[in-house]
């Protein structure tokens, strides 16, 4: 299979330069290296630029509203356990209104893969502060430095007990599609932060910063399968740097898609008599 | 005519399983039989009782009043001061009479300062015996023997004994409620027992009975239409439903509890749109925060259940007690416009007809629909044939050759995940293929084609599918949901007849010749919903209205009294 079979013939009308588009090609080129087609994917957003990425590939698309990708893709993959289900939010989406959800999915652990776009900013509304912009950061969307702290998606989805814990950067295709592969493969809940730049709205965090800052996790030795909390922990959080790869991947067991056998109606409503 | 006994109690003391013994044990006897349920949000402590009507023929409703009580303590005594018939047996626990009234410790002020103003301000539990008694009550002292809970049985012996009623159905019914516990089955037939020491044999089973809540009767209404998922967040009183059926994993349901009724809406959507029957059951907290969702079911074309148990609001409101105050919003719940139909059942035998009948009108119109229920039928038991309990007629399932990818929006729903094409889905407005679009063209198309699905509701669902009448009289009296069985039982004593209807949303408007002639309204909320929907959609208007928002259900006779008044009326009976 070629990536460009999972595009959609609808044109993304993102900004250029948006992170977007790296996440696209990333979730394509994942797909043709499994060899899933498009019929037997399901990409669930929520609402914003991030949510749109479901309209560009040839897939089934489900776009939602915004905070709650992740309790309808659930929904959906007990429903159909043998599609691969893709949930894919903003950082409002999974940080702001769906917290909740968030941290309930780590804890139920269906089978799904979670991308998280992480701009730190809400694109869509002109550039607002996300949950993920850290405190004092002044965008120049921003008429004052934002008052409110970040909060960090991978500590939380520790917290919350995910199982396969990853972050990528939207520019760097070759890594991002091979954490989604593995994300994909992963069997329960996979979550990946995709840091990305919003070249409109957030001058901050551009593709620039990343490529200085940026490193591969994976490359300097660390193993996701052994690492203890404490390394885990230090390497999320390092000040100067932001790694880049598969921080914490422990499999257990997936909330069992129950498909039961029906008793006849006749003897559920026997049971009741008198 | 049947007869009311209630049986009271301080919550979580073993009343409700006595009060479910005693309607098992009258149905074994050959009775029909119903009962209901008041209880305080409140899982120990608290005021609760029980009323259980039976007689010949299957009591259609509550009087109010009781024709016997058993009371499990002193608060019951002083709680139903006044709601006992003249002549009732008040049975209650000895010893207890010197117990002052202001030492109660879940007597609330409002009701103890109305008995102390009756009574004096040191008044004891023998002093409201003898307030009972010069109503004509007769008050009778039980033993209280043996060990913990069966003294409980005891009591409910004790009732059949002073009653005359059959003790070997009781017997029965004990053997089979305790029949997998050895240890409680032995203590509470040794209760018995000490109450009928001759040989008493225990009644045969009946079996053209089942006995069933309205939750129950809910549930099983949706495994007969196919339900496959359920989502829910727990909330009273709809927790019942999905506890129901997560307990009974034969039911073959897949039931998950969610973190909110955010969730649990778009968990019953995406398992909806997977393919599978679903459905998520709330109250009316819970309904608000789904709200959103049921928007985007409406603009996504979803075939979506959602099973609303009314309760009193707004807000937290009243937890645990019946109210109708949801019914204009389970109408207009969500921003925008979008099509949803709205059904309300009557009692445990429409609650199991219509939950089987949501889920097919989901899948009919692919569109969200709301069915109504409430508490009262909720919690309220009853002895039904199994013969009226049966599943709709499969539907016949159309397979279309799809082309890739699929005009979703153009052609009938297609279940996510179909091999051999797909589609997408948005919660903006859309194309044919579910891509966005803000052409004016299209979002008109889009708007009328959703739209055209309630006028092809209206015109496809039968009218006895749509409302019922019960009753020949001249007058007409018009209501919805769980007001059913006093408004037939008034009706027919006032010599009127009952419209009752079950299709709320699109509104019948067949009804209209019925309520030409002039018609009062019955509803348990305090601004006229009904009445304000029927005069939205027929512009006429009630001659009177009869409201009720103590949180209590309609009871027949004050509901008769307010028919032979003949004008507007606000209903206060019960505790």
């Amino acid at each position: 299979m070629n990536p460009k079979d999972y595009l959609s013939e609808l044109k993304p009308d993102w900004c250029p330069g948006c992170g977007d588009f790296g996440i696209l090609n990333a979730i394509t080129r994942a797909l043709a290296t499994l060899g899933i087609p498009g019929d037997r994917v399901a990409a669930v957003s929520g609402i914003g630029c991030s949510a749109k990425t479901i309209h560009y590939l040839a897939a089934y698309g489900i776009h939602s509203l915004h905070g709650r990708p992740l309790p309808l893709a659930q929904g959906l993959k007990v429903a159909r356990p043998e599609l691969t289900v893709l949930a894919l939010a903003g950082d409002g989406d999974a940080l702001g209104i769906g917290a909740g959800h968030f941290v309930a999915a780590g804890r139920r652990n269906v089978d799904l893969t979670y991308l998280i776009f992480n701009n730190a900013v809400y694109g869509m509304t002109k550039g607002q502060a996300a949950p993920t912009l850290p405190r004092g950061a002044k965008t120049k969307a921003l008429a004052r430095p934002n008052p409110q702290g970040a909060l960090d998606p991978l500590m939380l989805a520790y917290s919350a007990g995910y199982p396969f814990i990853a972050r990528g950067f939207a520019f760097n295709l070759k890594q991002l599609a091979e954490l989604i592969r593995r994300g994909i493969e992963h069997p329960g809940l996979a979550l990946i932060e995709v840091r990305q730049p919003c070249p409109t709205y957030n001058d901050l965090f551009t593709a620039d910063y990343y490529k200085k800052h940026g490193y591969d996790l994976e490359a300097e030795g660390y193993d996701p399968r052994a690492a203890s909390p404490a390394a885990f922990f230090e390497r999320v959080m390092e000040p100067d740097r932001v790694a880049f790869g598969v921080f914490w991947d422990r499999p257990r067991p997936a909330l069992a898609p129950a498909t039961r056998e029906r008793a006849p109606l006749k003897a559920l409503i026997e049971a009741h008599a008198v | 005519m049947s007869r009311v006994i209630r049986v009271a109690g301080p919550q979580g003391s073993g009343v409700d399983t006595l009060a479910q013994l005693l309607a098992r044990a009258l149905l074994k006897a050959g009775f029909e039989a119903r009962g209901r349920r008041e209880y305080h949000s409140n899982i120990m402590g608290r005021h609760s009782y029980l009323d259980v009507a039976f007689g010949a023929e299957p009591p259609l409703a509550f009087p109010g009043k009781a024709h016997a009580m058993l009371a499990l303590d002193a608060e019951s005594i002083a709680r139903h001061l006044g709601g006992l018939y003249k002549g009732a047996l008040l049975l209650y626990p000895e010893g207890i009479e010197e117990e002052p009234l202001a030492q109660l410790p879940f007597l609330d002020p409002r009701p103890l300062d109305a008995l102390t103003e009756q009574l004096g301000e040191k008044a004891r539990i023998e002093d409201v015996l003898s307030a009972h008694e010069k109503m004509g009550v007769r008050p009778m002292a039980y033993a209280k023997k043996g060990p913990g809970r069966s003294q409980n049985v005891a009591a409910l012996a004790a009732l059949f004994k002073a009653l005359g009623l059959p003790a070997g159905a009781l017997l029965a019914a004990i053997e089979e409620r305790f029949g997998d516990r050895p240890a409680a089955l032995k203590a509470n037939q040794a209760a018995f027992k000490a109450v009928f020491p001759e040989d008493v044999r225990p009644a045969p089973r009946r079996g053209d009975r089942v006995f069933l809540t309205g939750a129950q009767a809910a549930a099983l209404g949706k495994v007969a239409g196919g339900l496959e998922v359920q989502s829910y967040y727990p909330i009273s009183p709809a927790t019942d439903e999905s506890t129901y059926l997560e307990a009974r994993s034969e039911a073959g349901v897949n039931v998950v509890q969610l973190e909110d009724e955010l969730a649990a809406i778009h968990f019953a959507i995406g398992a909806a749109l997977g393919g599978r029957r679903a459905a998520t059951a709330t109250s009316g907290p819970g309904f608000s925060l789904m709200a959103e969702a049921l928007g985007f079911a409406g603009i996504a074309e979803v075939p979506l259940v959602v099973t609303l148990y009314m309760r009193g609001g707004p807000s937290t409101g009243l937890p645990t007690r019946n109210e109708q105050g949801d019914l204009l919003f389970s109408l207009f719940a969500g921003h925008g416009e979008f099509p949803r139909l709205v059904l309300a059942s009557g009692d445990a035998l429409e609650a199991f007809e219509d939950a089987a009948w949501a889920l097919e009108l989901a899948q009919a119109y692919e569109t969200p629909v709301i069915h109504l229920l409430d508490k009262e039928i909720a919690s309220s038991f009853q002895g039904l044939s199994p013969e009226a309990l049966k599943a709709p007629p499969p539907r016949p399932k159309k397979a279309a050759p799809a082309p890739t990818p699929y005009p979703r929006f153009a052609a009938p729903f297609l279940p996510v995940g179909t091999a051999g094409t797909y589609y997408w889905i948005t919660s903006d407005e859309h194309d044919a293929w579910g891509h966005i679009t803000e052409d004016p063209v299209l979002r008109r198309q889009m708007m009328e084609k959703r739209a055209q699905k309630l006028a092809r509701a209206a015109a496809e669902i039968p009218p006895e599918r749509k409302f019922a009448l019960f009753g020949e009289g001249k007058k007409t009296l018009v209501g919805f949901g769980s007001v059913k069985g006093a408004a037939i039982q008034a009706a027919r004593q006032a010599g009127w007849r009952y419209l009752h209807l079950r299709l709320l949303w699109p509104f019948p408007a067949e009804v209209r010749p019925l309520l030409e002639g002039g018609f009062a309204v019955v509803e348990e909320n305090a601004s006229g919903q009904l009445a304000r929907l029927i005069r939205q959609e027929t512009g006429l208007s009630p001659r009177f209205s009869v409201r009720k928002y103590t949180g209590r259900p309609v009871f027949s006779e004050e509901l008769y009294q307010a028919l032979m008044a003949g004008k507007d009326a606000v209903l206060t009976e019960g505790v």
